[in-house]
């Protein structure tokens, strides 16, 4: 056993950390290798693995970061398992943007079925929560084939596609979008959907922990300047306390992490059972560093205007991304029995 | 990052499933696996198979005879224990007091102690705790005053655990009234059949006896038995405190009793259908079981840490609460699975009763949940903890 990250997983996480804080734009992050960090050596990165993802997202969660790299992660994976070595080339080079249009509304956080369906290369219907679609060069989208799931590739911009874009609670944006006999391409069944979608929530545990990370940080540096009573806050055992649960439940969250991380590449069974044990914890430690870290601060985190709000609605947003509490604890339950 | 096992690890593993099927005696482990109290004739026959094997001091650094076992081997040698039902290693001579003497001891004291340490020859408990004296160990007022070649010791101790199979107590003793609290306390290793110690047992909640009150009148102690410096105790009692917290997080022990548990819910009903099918009760268990996979890695982690030279100290604390909590919301589940099963009381203290009318799993599990409040009590409360982790780790 060795629960210390690889040097170059180190160095790509302090430079990478350091670039957010300069406030890398979307080339800067591509030149720091943080696209092909999510690809495997065979499609074309130098990465892919758990760990990879986890170090990177860890750092995009810590400084907020709107970048659709998850999108890239899981949308452009998807075009690696079609053979589009083409398309994947350019994602990592910061050419091209790219996202998944996939659930729907009504199914929740499952993974089908999809209503939207192709005629002649034309998908027609609708997709829900699709982040970060604006501002992507290529969608990848699901739709029936036959009477089975398959994806395809959809210029945006194409005729017949229209968006309905909304902010999101992390950040990025939320859209719907309406295909009406909208021009595909077929990229294939989506036979590694699931296996994406796990790579997807392992990056969205790791974004939720550099959130934690924040909020923690910001909670402790007011804990020590803010007086109130004559005295800093933190001196109150009733906060230190308080604190001191929010820095332990933080430790579960990342040894949770650390487990699924090492089991992203199980076979499927084992790789779900440690994704939803994760999300599941990983969820409820969100949520509780934020509501903890409001309480802390008091008024002035009810503020907009104070830094911590970004934060603290990136963590509430945890638990709505790829299944919540809830779901992934019956989807536990069910790999487990 | 790798979370597989080496070879030689998993080695080890095989090494130490095959010590325990080949030594640990049927009934000593159904006694623990149905939370009987075990004899003190049971702790010593399993004491000697563990010193003969070479376990005991396996932690130990090499230069007293230990192996210097890794972190992980620890992990791996308390997780089979515990799957297997072994009783606990007594920890108050291998686990504490050697750690203190190797340490600060004497090169006398420690030729003398260590080996009858491990060959069981002494049956070591602890004086720390008074009855004014709890969280605040610091305000102790057990008085050692020196009289020639001896101290003179007067006063009382409480909590000693398993007192009443020890021959000896190592004991914080106040040399002096003089500055802080702190600064007075000297580490003092006290033979239990000196004249003037009496030792009374205190009945717990779950009607065992498991601990005593032990009571110091007038008792003369050579001072050689000092150990380290006069007036220096606080420093070896601290050092001590943080062994004890190693290993606190008792992961072992939550995952064989999460293992017990889903055995028992495979036995009890529910509507008709086993208690583990009940989807309320099978939720409340599988988040259980999710922290406790992360709970595993949060320790071993940790522990790592500590092996690779890093401070293990406040990082215990964090262990100690989360390891507490687990270990008592495990406990209570299983009290809970029982149903109706945990109103007996089984108590031969109390009530003069062994008899359980129910399954051999209910007979204890409201007695274990009560008899397990206390360890979010001991080894420094977890309010106590959570105040060390405040300074030490937040630097509030």
């Amino acid at each position: 056993m060795d629960f210390n990250h690889t040097e170059e997983r180190r160095m790509l996480a302090d430079s990478l950390r350091r670039s957010l804080e300069r406030g890398a734009d979307w080339a800067a992050l591509a030149e720091l290798g943080v696209l092909g960090a999510l690809f495997t050596e065979d499609e074309g990165g130098f990465g892919g693995q758990g760990f990879d993802i986890a170090v990177v997202f860890e750092e995009l969660g810590r400084a907020g970061s709107d970048a659709p790299v998850l999108e890239a992660g899981l949308a452009g994976g998807l075009l690696a398992d079609a053979g589009r070595a083409d398309l994947v080339e350019q994602i990592i080079g910061g050419e091209l943007k790219v996202a998944l249009a996939h659930w729907e509304t009504g199914m929740r956080y499952d993974l089908g079925p999809v209503s939207v369906s192709v005629h002649d290369g034309h998908l027609s219907g609708r997709k829900s929560f699709v982040t970060n679609a604006e501002g992507a060069d290529l969608l990848v989208v699901s739709a029936v084939a036959h009477g089975k799931t398959a994806l395809f590739l959809v210029d945006p911009k194409a005729p017949g596609v229209t968006l309905h874009t909304t902010p999101a609670l992390m950040g990025g944006t939320i859209s719907e979008i309406t295909f009406d006999r909208a021009p595909a391409e077929s990229l294939g069944d989506a036979g590694t959907l699931e296996a994406r979608v796990a790579a997807a929530t392992l990056a969205v545990c790791a974004d939720a922990l550099g959130a934690m990370e924040t909020a923690k940080a910001m909670t402790l540096d007011y804990l020590r300047t803010r007086k109130q009573f004559g005295v800093p806050i933190g001196k109150f055992q009733a906060l230190q306390h308080r604190m001191a649960d929010v820095a332990i439940e933080i430790e579960m969250a990342r040894s949770a992490l650390i487990n699924l991380a090492g089991h992203l590449g199980a076979p499927a069974p084992t790789r779900d059972r440690h994704v939803s044990a994760a999300k599941n914890l990983i969820g409820r430690v969100a949520k509780l560093v934020a509501e903890e870290a409001i309480q802390m601060h008091g008024g002035i985190a009810m503020t907009e205007e104070y830094a911590l709000s970004d934060v603290a609605r990136r963590l509430v947003a945890v638990d709505h991304r790829f299944g919540d509490e809830d779901w992934h604890l019956a989807r536990f339950m069910k790999l487990s029995a | 990052m790798d979370l597989n096992y080496t070879a030689e690890e998993m080695e080890f593993r095989e090494e130490v499933r095959a010590f325990l099927k080949a030594k640990l005696p049927p009934e000593i482990a159904a006694k623990v696996a149905s939370a009987t109290q075990l004899s003190k004739a049971d702790y010593d026959l399993w004491h000697l198979a563990l010193a003969e094997q070479g376990y005991l001091s396996g932690p130990w650094p090499k230069k007293f005879g230990g192996q210097e076992w890794s972190a992980v081997q620890k992990h791996i040698f308390e997780e089979e224990c515990a799957l297997a039902h072994a009783p606990r290693i007594v920890p108050f001579g291998v686990a504490m007091l050697a750690p203190v003497l190797q340490a600060f001891g004497s090169k006398e004291q420690q030729d003398y102690y260590l080996p009858r340490i491990l060959s069981g020859e002494d049956w070591w408990c602890q004086g720390y705790s008074e009855p004014g004296a709890g969280s605040d160990l610091a305000s102790l007022k057990t008085r050692a005053v020196r009289e020639g070649d001896h101290y003179i010791v007067n006063g009382q101790k409480t909590w000693t655990t398993l007192g009443q199979y020890a021959n000896k107590i190592f004991c914080l003793v106040r040399t002096s009234t003089e500055g802080k609290p702190q600064e007075g306390i000297s580490f003092l290793l006290i033979d239990m059949d000196r004249p003037g110690i009496e030792v009374r047992p205190i009945i717990l909640i779950d009607g065992e006896h498991e601990v005593n009150e032990v009571w110091f009148t007038d008792v003369k102690v050579p001072v050689e038995n000092l150990v380290g410096k006069e007036n220096e105790g606080w420093t070896y009692a601290k050092y001590l405190l943080t062994h004890e917290r190693t290993g606190i997080a008792g992961v072992g022990g939550t995952n064989a009793g999460l293992q017990a548990l889903k055995r028992l819910a495979h036995s009890e009903m529910q509507h008709g259908r086993p208690l583990i099918e009940d989807p309320l009760f099978a939720a409340r268990l599988a988040r259980f079981e999710i922290e406790l996979m992360a709970m595993a890695t949060f320790n071993l982690r940790t522990v790592a840490g500590a092996d690779a030279g890093k401070a293990p100290g406040a990082e215990s604390s964090m262990l100690k609460i989360k390891g507490s909590i687990m270990r008592q919301q495990i406990n209570d589940l299983a009290r809970r699975a029982v149903g109706p099963w945990a109103m007996p009381f089984v108590s031969e203290q109390l009530a003069g009763n062994l008899y359980h009318p129910g399954p051999e799993y209910a007979a204890k599990a409201s007695n274990v949940y009560l008899n397990n409040r206390k360890i979010s009590i001991y080894g420094g409360s977890n309010e106590v903890q959570r105040g060390i982790i405040t300074k030490a780790i937040l630097g509030l």
